[in-house]
């Protein structure tokens, strides 16, 4: 009874192995399966992929919400293309991936190999929980008392400047101010995740490979260059994909910290976005621009995934 | 020479162990300084959301609530409409968290174990979704709510979020790491697809549900761009919303009230991660133990 019960899904006489039987699932109820799959399905289909196909055709249409919306071709994308606006926020979100990303990783890198060097172990603990930390807050409520501590006149960062000697810096009331509190506000918060990779990654790596190195006479830092950064790229390169990714669509940290300004000189990608869609209501270019950051993503995307096969090292 | 006990510990150790302590030294101190530094701001909300209000911006910063003065907290709860916010963000939070283990659950078990055509087609697109930020689907998505009469509701922002690329994903793999004999074992027994799924592998899921329920609660109790979109009443606001809006009208008014807003809004998040911890390594040791 058992026999039959077992095959019944197998033509007759052909016997799928154990393990590869069971992964491919005994049940053939199809009724079942998309039963389950409808609530994501569908749910999918209607707020994901409806809506990215909906992008780019809005892209091509000239549309305030109230009149009919009317076909305009490729002049969203001419308009967005040479509105100084749109070019200074790219330019704006370009430098801050670039910026952002490169501190973040420095700093997840280093503080992973230092914390994974021995330690006691409740410190270890200790540490790694400290830096995970701001991860578990939102990113308004880090921004809000953020633009306290960077207050010209009573913030505390120019009063621990003041005690070296440093006069007031005017953060948040000039460009170059703004710009660096929004990459260090980002940086604060999200370095806690490349860190927690490379912690991962380095616990991979094999303790012999650092007997046979140190054997050969590498010490200190340049074992870390030769033994450690080669066999952590992989980890590198997931983390500096995530990390671009999301850097690339930063909206919270210069929306509460700075509006964008002063002028435009934090405004991003994302700020544009919403501002053109649901402040100027033109929601045609708010989706033009949005096709063009998903295309700048996807292209990042793939372009770090070919220099990978050229530089990554996998053991 | 070099004994086992050594080979167990952290990989540098070897190494680490022949140089002076100084370099030890000069580690923790770094290490203390970064970690000083990531937690000196939250310790400055805390303490500074306890200041008197008028007391609040004075310099020197104060980094330990020494004599700690509840004023601030009373006066957010007058200055903004806290319960009504709170409300909101357990509501919207909850209802996303419990969607997505649901219907995670559900997907992901029909990934791993059930049987149809266009199965990888289908998770690859499912898959493929995880790469498109909800900025760049913000607008149709708005129109969408906005045609199905939500404008402005709570539901706005639940709905979208119930579908969840990466729950699926979670899940599948962890119903791909449990025992597949349990199916072949309720078979036998004579249950019926349903009562496999329903009695054997969702008891078993709990864990791994877990970790989606608490990864949606996080995210979304902090989340802000969606909100602030699909959001236009002060009623359906949800805490960050609030917070911000509280800090705007206030301007450099009376830090510590603001503060103290920011300090209530981090306790779940904060409740949810000291629990959440032991249920994502629970989950994740119970996917790999067997």
């Amino acid at each position: 009874m058992s026999t039959t019960t077992r095959h019944r899904a197998e033509p007759a006489g052909k016997v799928a192995p154990p393990a590869a039987h069971a992964k491919a699932g005994r049940h053939s109820q199809p009724w079942l399966a998309w039963l389950f799959l409808a609530p994501t399905i569908l749910g999918m289909g209607m707020f994901t992929l409806l809506p990215i196909v909906a992008s780019v055709v809005l892209a091509f249409f000239r549309w305030d919400i109230i009149s009919a919306p009317t076909f305009v071709g490729f002049d969203n994308f001419a308009e967005v293309v040479q509105d100084p606006t749109v070019r200074v926020s790219f330019v704006n979100t370009l430098v801050f991936v670039v910026v952002a990303v490169a501190l973040q990783m420095g700093l997840a890198l280093g503080l992973a190999i230092m914390v994974q060097e021995k330690l006691p172990a409740w410190l270890r603990t200790f540490f790694r929980s400290a830096f995970f930390f701001p991860l578990i807050l939102s990113a308004a409520s880090v921004s809000i008392f953020m633009r306290y501590l960077f207050n010209e006149q009573f913030g505390v960062v120019n009063w621990l400047l003041s005690l070296v000697g440093i006069p007031a810096v005017p953060w948040l009331t000039t460009s170059g101010g703004s710009a660096a509190v929004v990459i260090l506000v980002y940086v604060w918060q999200n370095f806690g995740f490349s860190f927690l990779l490379f912690v991962g990654g380095l616990a991979s790596i094999p303790v012999e490979t650092y007997e046979a190195a140190s054997l050969d006479g590498a010490t200190g830092w340049r074992k870390h260059l030769h033994v450690t950064l080669p066999l952590l790229s992989p980890t590198t390169l997931l983390a500096s994909v995530m990390a671009i990714i999301s850097a690339l669509q930063v909206f919270d940290q210069p929306y509460v910290l700075t509006r964008g300004g002063p002028g435009d000189s934090t405004r991003t990608a994302v700020m544009v976005i919403f501002e053109s869609a649901f402040q100027r209501l033109e929601f045609g270019q708010a989706s033009a621009i949005g096709v063009i950051l998903t295309l700048i993503i996807m292209a990042i995307t793939a372009a770090q995934f070919r220099l990978s096969k050229r530089f990554v090292f996998y053991q | 020479m070099t004994t086992t006990s050594e080979r167990t510990q952290a990989p540098a150790h070897a190494v680490a162990r022949r140089k002076t302590s100084w370099n030890t030294v000069l580690r923790v101190v770094l290490l203390l300084i970064a970690a000083a530094l990531t937690l000196g701001p939250v310790l400055w909300t805390l303490s500074t959301s306890l200041r008197s209000p008028s007391e609040s911006f004075k310099l020197p910063p104060s980094f330990f609530p020494w004599n700690p003065d509840f004023t601030s907290y009373a006066q957010v709860f007058q200055q903004l409409d806290m319960v009504i916010l709170v409300l909101n963000s357990a509501l919207v939070t909850g209802l996303i968290a419990v969607g997505q283990m649901v219907s995670a659950a559900m997907a992901g078990y029909a990934f791993a174990n059930l049987k149809f055509r266009g199965r990888g087609a289908l998770f690859s697109i499912v898959l493929a979704t995880m790469m498109v930020p909800v900025q760049v689907t913000i607008v149709p998505v708005f129109m969408l709510i906005r045609g199905m009469g939500l404008s402005d509701t709570l539901l706005a922002l639940i709905l979208p979020a119930i579908p969840t690329a990466f729950g699926t994903f979670l899940m599948r793999q962890y119903f791909l790491g449990l025992p597949a004999d349990l199916a072949e074992a309720a078979a036998i027994d004579g249950a019926s697809p349903w009562r496999t799924f329903r009695s054997v592998y969702a008891p078993l899921a709990v864990p791994g549900m877990a970790i989606v329920g608490i990864l949606a609660f996080n995210f979304h109790w902090n989340e802000f761009f969606r909100p602030l979109i699909m959001t236009i009443s002060e009623k359906n606001f949800t805490l960050p919303l609030g917070l911000v809006s509280l800090q705007g009208n206030m301007g450099t008014g009376s830090i510590s009230v603001v503060l103290a807003g920011v300090v209530l809004s981090m306790i779940p998040a904060l409740v949810v991660f000291i629990f959440g911890q032991r249920a994502l390594q629970a989950g994740l040791t119970a996917g790999t133990g067997k």
